[in-house]
């Protein structure tokens, strides 16, 4: 899909009253005395000139509160000095993802989503701004010009702010024309300074942890050992003593004990006073182990068949008579997201019902469970969204968790007191809504020449999406795409290919974790290619170019970033003893990301030397963006590979804090090299998509210097030691 | 009870047990809500501060155990490394979430208060203890090898 075709009106999903020029000021109207001009749902001028770009997005540090205002900057020919940041309220009316009806960011979708939508927003209110000059100095609007800010036309200039009286008086237009893409100044050219750095170098951006409301109370929660245990008991008596003590509840849904306190230290203190006695009659008693043994014995026996034209028993008739078989087992762990903000939000009353403050990332889900819990109208619960420390999926369940446990522990208190829910790390680390544990078994079979005649591949893991609101949307036929997604749906020329899946059953909350399927996927596919290509006698690149030929428009843009990658990394190029490389390429959320790892190994320790990425994401409106989405991918998928799991021994999660979740440090990552396929194409992903081949990347650039293949993460469980 | 805390050049009476760990007297007591609390064990550095100039994980030091110190949060950072700092941050837009990076940034500027020209293992092994989970390493490193040209030019 090209730019052009991606144009769509800018206002759907935006009521029609959004359409209505309203003063922020109420009830001033006079033209001259206007503080403010809201144009549309998406871009308010004040008389100061200054142009506040609502972003309907939240910001975990993505870019979505630079890059959604660089669109409205790009159509308005705004000074990007002048430009700032407010983040929507909740109001799916105007404020939808366009990707998914309702109001979210996920799935790396927020400039695919936004990239018209912003773009129109921003050229009605250029429209607008020259259309209110022209009336008001008696000259044509062709006459007007734009540029930084100034509005001009002959020796006439204003600013945006002298404008919006004028401007007030007249009606938007609802299909404005957006620039030429041969025209942008902003979109794909160079750094434009990120509008959250200031905030975020110097104390001042403020998160939902950092937030404090008059009276409020801090809660902390007391939860089951085992996922799926339910309250019985509680006794405080023992927190009583500690100064700052407020008082326990048990959460109305057995969930756990709701300890409230004056402030965060004594809420912490408090509940390690408390006792609590659980019923697991129906909690997760197993380990992880254990778990994983039942995840593998369930792939001798495929319940769905994945792939349009599966069929085991001829595939297996084919890997029978090849000359070659490859065969690998692959074990992926749970993996917790551990943003570096805990989860935490804070409930307060007002005037109509409640707000909530969050960095939000679903208030399509939040604002109705908060209202459902709190037994209100959707129109008396409110949002407001503040800066997230971090997501990689965690903040946006289906089940809202954690707005949940806050409207609980706010009603049990009595609806009345402002409450901040806090979740400490060790909360984090074992409270689920983890990557799933997944495993996988793939037979290959080559013949002499090493063409694949044939490719069973069958996968184990719990569903995300089943159970769901998201299942009539995502799950098919009983298939749940997120657990196959990149393996049944791959680009490579593969015939003879059978895909097999298993919904695996565990009371483990599990959850999309950044790139969400093709975390465990991609590197089973990318590490299968390179042993196929090994068994082939052939070169990872060119196997896979091989299996990439052909006209097909992903073939070709995989391809285009691969041969962009090898060709940055010096693929081929001898390399010092000790040193090896490893390569993969991968199409996730509709980008095609390709990552060439430079490893050393001496002394029995691997070391990552150096990154080089390729990325071809359609046309790149923020370039510094997403170079830091990439290298932040990379680094965040090597990491989780490196040494990171979460195990259960009798249900019981037994990572506690960073020091048994080590992430990844400074000195464990060398240089990251992005390079950027120029693209005409539309806008894709960028959040998710740097991390799929990182993992078998790391995985193939060891196997070329050490000789051991890794099919079992984390890397470190299977022998592999880390400078 | 009552407690003196010197911070960012103030003295500043704050109501707290004398073993509440530094970091919740400065956020929940003095408000200053830029120094972090992510992990609460000092293995993450988000809640790192300076005390007399030395960068110091607040989650672990004992409020009652500063005896008269200087605390220096991110909010009261200042002179020609802080600025430095915070400048080539700025410049190299090194943030993502940001949680972490008041954290990242003062220890930045003591190993730059300590070592004015680091190399790249210096900065490994200094900054080791700050975690960040959207893994701006590279333009941490980055940002702190400019920070050291300007600093010293």
């Amino acid at each position: 899909m090209g730019i052009e075709a991606s144009r769509r009106g800018f206002l759907l999903g935006s009521g029609a009253a959004a359409l209505v020029i309203g003063f922020s000021t109420k009830g001033v109207l006079a033209a001259g005395d206007a503080k403010a001009l809201d144009i549309n749902p998406f871009v308010t001028i004040d008389a100061d000139g200054s142009v506040a770009v609502v972003v309907k997005h939240f910001e975990m540090g993505q870019g979505t509160s630079t890059g959604l205002p660089t669109l409205v900057a790009e159509e308005l020919d705004a000074d990007w000095q002048q430009v700032r940041v407010v983040f929507a309220p909740s109001d799916a009316s105007r404020y939808a993802n366009l990707a998914f009806g309702g109001q979210g960011t996920g799935g790396s979708t927020a400039i695919p989503n936004s990239f018209m939508q912003y773009r129109q927003a921003g050229a009605a209110a250029r429209d607008l701004m020259v259309r209110a000059a022209a009336s008001l100095w008696g000259v044509e609007p062709a006459e007007v010009t734009v540029e930084q800010g100034q509005v001009k036309a002959g020796d006439r200039q204003a600013g945006f702010g002298e404008l919006i009286g004028e401007a007030a008086k007249l009606t938007p237009v609802a299909e404005p024309q957006v620039k030429d893409p041969s025209r942008f100044r902003l979109i794909g050219k160079g750094h434009l300074p990120r509008k959250d750095s200031l905030g975020k170098t110097t104390g001042k951006a403020i998160f939902a942890m950092d937030v404090k409301v008059p009276g409020m109370v801090t809660a902390v929660i007391k939860r089951a050992p085992r996922f799926g245990g339910k309250l019985t008991s509680f006794d405080a008596s023992g927190a009583e003593a500690i100064k700052g003590f407020l008082g326990a509840k048990a959460l109305p849904n057995g969930a756990g004990v709701a300890v409230f306190a004056k402030s965060t230290w004594p809420a912490m203190q408090a509940r390690d006073a408390v006792t609590a006695e659980w019923d697991f009659s129906a909690a997760e008693q197993r380990s992880s182990d254990q778990m994983m043994a039942d995840h593998v014995a369930l792939l001798d026996k495929p319940q769905h068949l994945a792939r349009p034209g599966t069929d085991f028993a001829a595939t297996g008739a084919a890997i029978d008579e090849a000359a070659k078989v490859v065969e690998a087992e692959f074990q992926f762990p749970f993996l917790a997201h551990a943003p570096m903000e805990p989860l935490n939000c804070v409930i307060q009353p007002t005037a109509k019902g409640v707000k909530v403050i969050d960095g939000c990332q679903f208030p399509g889900i939040t604002h109705p469970t908060v209202a459902a819990i709190l037994g209100l109208e959707m129109d008396q619960v409110e949002i407001e969204t503040v800066y997230a420390g971090g997501s990689f999926g965690r903040r946006a369940t289906p089940t809202s968790d954690y707005h949940a446990e806050a409207a609980m522990a706010f009603a049990v208190l009595g609806g009345e007191t402002p409450v901040k829910l806090v979740w400490t790390r060790e909360d984090d680390l074992a409270g689920g809504y983890y990557r799933p544990m997944a495993a996988h078994r793939a037979r290959i079979g080559l013949d002499a020449e090493g063409k694949i005649l044939g490719w069973d591949h069958r996968i184990a893991v719990k569903s995300i999406i089943k159970g769901t609101p998201f299942e009539a949307v995502l799950v098919h036929d009983g298939i749940d795409h997120i657990s196959i997604e990149g393996v049944a749906d791959t680009h490579y020329a593969i015939p003879g290919m059978s895909v097999g899946l298993n919904d695996a059953e565990t009371a483990v909350p599990v959850l999309w974790w950044r790139s969400v399927g093709h975390t465990h996927n991609a590197y089973a596919m990318e590490t299968l290619i390179d042993l196929a290509a090994e068994a082939a006698g052939k070169d990872p690149l060119d196997f896979r170019l091989d299996l990439l030929a052909g006209d097909d428009k992903d073939r070709s843009r995989l391809r285009g970033v691969l041969t962009l990658a090898a060709e940055k990394a010096g693929w081929g190029e001898p390399l010092p003893e000790g040193r090896g490389r490893g390569l993969a390429v991968h199409k996730s959320f509709n980008s095609y990301v390709a990552e060439v790892v430079e490893v050393s190994f001496a002394d029995d320790l691997v070391k990552i030397e150096k990154v080089t990425c390729a990325v071809d994401c359609g046309l790149a409106v923020n370039p510094d963006v997403i170079k830091a989405q990439m290298e932040g991918g990379i680094g965040f998928g090597m990491g989780a590979v490196m040494r990171n799991e979460i195990t259960l021994a009798e249900g019981e999660v037994e990572q506690f804090n960073f020091p048994d979740y080590e992430p990844l440090r400074i000195a464990d990552i060398g240089a990251i090299e992005v390079h950027i396929v120029e693209s005409a194409e539309a806008p894709t992903g960028v959040g998710e998509p740097g991390v799929p081949p990182s993992g078998p990347a790391l995985a193939n650039a060891i196997r070329a210097v050490t000789g051991k293949r890794v099919t079992q993460l984390p890397m470190m469980k299977s022998g592999i030691d880390f400078a | 009870m009552s407690l003196n805390v010197r911070i960012n050049g103030e003295t500043r009476s704050v109501e707290a047990e004398a073993d509440t760990p530094l970091l919740w007297v400065i956020r929940d007591e003095l408000d200053l809500t830029g120094t972090k609390f992510g992990c609460g064990v000092a293995s993450c550095g988000a809640c790192t501060v300076m005390v007399d100039g030395v960068a110091t994980r607040s989650c672990q030091t004992f409020v009652g155990d500063l005896d008269g110190s200087e605390v220096t949060t991110i909010e009261g950072v200042k002179g020609p490394v802080a600025e430095a700092v915070q400048k080539a941050w700025q410049d190299l837009d090194v943030v993502q979430c940001g949680y972490c990076q008041s954290g990242q940034i003062m220890s930045a500027i003591s190993l730059l208060s300590e070592v004015p020209n680091p190399s790249d293992e210096d900065i490994d092994i200094y900054m080791g203890g700050n975690a960040c989970r959207c893994a701006t390493y590279q333009r941490i490193r980055a940002a702190i090898h400019q920070a050291a040209g300007q600093a010293e030019g």
